[in-house]
């Protein structure tokens, strides 16, 4: 287990290579498919919200506010990343971007864009909604939520030690290719 | 209907927040025979982490707590338009309670009332049998599994899949193919043979309501249900998708007829964290058993 603490310069990711288990502590910001959508179409990022040399998470969590008030983040595992393939790559390069959290892997356009601007995809367990959000030590706020709804809006979380393995490198590796291909071939001789 | 109430709610959180034992035992077994000190092995260890933790701290399995799907077996003359009215009550406070995400959106405004209440959601199922007995299941299932959900208008001619069952096993090991790890595997499939479009994926979805260790009683289906999931085992593709041995749980497969123009297979993908649940309920609504 590799721990990656911020800050998140270029040097420490472009170290990261694809297998790698990592334990993130720092802030992340969750965005997802109204948020992309909107960044890509030009929206602006609202005040308060830095992805320069930041990671997004691919996240819709369950937040509740407790009785003073408080938000208090129940479950907050990754959503499905292939979705934002059409902008991800955009983003990466235009606001910065060093680690991009979700699950199931991204295509090739945003490992271009890995490779390129010094970016990693790490992998999240999906489903493990309890697991990671125990490593979210603090809600801090919340942005574009009268905008989006809870699950769609910006969340700035501190987290510490969360789990995610590096399945697409900035050097153009990816596990996702890798294990369709070798599926593709595995398949072609059982059928 | 204060009780039937308090027995949905608790329906909802415990289907929300607990692995049914079936699908436990068989994520247990997909641990012991992955490969020790593989990334496949480790995901396998945080989804049983999360499991355990889940339940102590009765909160959700995973944030998408989906679709919420009701089933309900009920006697003649049962009161479905109450029933459905506390439901839909039931599903609110459960999403203030943080059983449920708020997660669910009117499609053409994209706004979120925060409710989980609207156009066809939750969704009811009601189904007359000659019996006493009120079963009500509940299927919560999240959007990435269902997105890789796949129907096939056989023949097709890309995958050399004719209209025979050889046909049907090829379509669906490309279901498995094309879903890779976005599903969040291992993952269970419910197919239906057969039906209209609407039908079959929704007679799909239902051959999840089975246990993870019951047989078909169809020879053939049966057959078929072990054959994808032995072959399914060899692809690779493994937890998550980061290559490994355990890529499905299980297949239930059911039949439907069809008209002679359709021949329509559809597969739908259930992610680990199967969340189902259900109950019987008394005269006044109480929890009589849980079916799960």
């Amino acid at each position: 287990m590799i721990s990656l603490t911020a800050p998140f310069t270029e040097d420490k990711i472009r170290a990261l290579k694809v297998g790698d288990e990592v334990a993130i502590t720092g802030v992340l910001f969750t965005g997802r498919d109204a948020v992309h959508k909107y960044l890509h179409e030009g929206g602006a990022l609202p005040p308060g919200v830095d992805l320069r040399n930041g990671i997004l998470y691919h996240c819709g969590p369950v937040v509740i506010k407790d009785e003073q008030g408080q938000w208090k983040c129940v479950a907050a595992g990754p959503t499905t990343s292939a979705r934002e393939e059409p902008y991800q790559g955009q983003i990466i390069r235009q606001f910065g971007l060093r680690g991009v959290i979700g699950k199931g892997g991204m295509g090739e356009r945003t490992l271009a864009a890995c490779q390129e601007a010094g970016c990693v995809y790490l992998h999240a367990v999906g489903g493990a909604a309890q697991v990671l959000g125990e490593c979210i030590t603090k809600v801090r706020n919340v942005y574009l939520m009268d905008q989006f709804g809870a699950p769609e809006a910006i969340w700035e979380f501190e987290v510490k030690a969360f789990p995610a393995v590096v399945t697409m490198d900035s050097h153009g590796k990816s596990l996702h290719q890798e294990v369709l291909a070798a599926s593709q071939a595995e398949l072609a001789k059982l059928v | 209907m204060k009780q039937l109430h308090d027995s949905l709610v608790e329906l909802i959180r415990r289907a929300s927040a607990e692995i049914p034992d079936d699908v436990q035992a068989a994520l247990l077994r997909s641990l012991e025979e992955e490969k020790k000190g593989t990334i496949a092995e480790s995901a396998l260890q945080i989804v049983q982490r999360n499991i355990e933790l889940a339940k102590q701290k009765s909160q959700p399995i995973c944030q998408d707590t989906g679709s919420i799907l009701f089933y309900v077996d009920c006697p003649v003359g049962f009161d479905e338009i109450s029933f459905a009215d506390t439901a839909r009550e039931a599903v609110k406070l459960a999403t203030k309670k943080g059983y449920l995400r708020q997660n669910s959106v009117d499609s053409i405004t994209g706004k979120n009332d925060g409710t989980n209440v609207g156009p066809g959601a939750p969704t009811l199922h009601f189904h007359q049998h000659r019996s006493p007995e009120v079963a009500v299941r509940l299927m919560l299932k999240g959007g990435g599994c269902e997105n890789v959900g796949a129907q096939y208008s056989l023949p097709i001619e890309r995958l050399k899949a004719d209209r025979d069952l050889p046909g049907c096993r090829k379509v669906i090991l490309d279901a498995v193919l094309q879903a890779q790890g976005k599903g969040c595997g291992p993952g269970v499939l419910g197919v239906c043979v057969g039906g209209d479009r609407a039908t079959s994926y929704e007679f799909s979805k239902q051959q999840l309501l089975r246990k993870l260790d019951d047989r078909n009683p169809v020879p053939e289906l049966d057959a078929l249900e072990q054959d994808i999931v032995n072959t399914a085992n060899k692809l690779g593709i493994g937890p998550m998708g980061f290559g490994g041995k355990t890529t499905l749980l299980g297949v239930k497969i059911g039949a439907a007829n069809r008209v002679p123009a359709s021949y329509f297979v559809s597969v739908s993908y259930m992610c680990w964290a199967f969340r189902r649940q259900g109950v019987t309920l008394g005269a006044d609504g109480q929890i009589e058993k849980w079916l799960y």
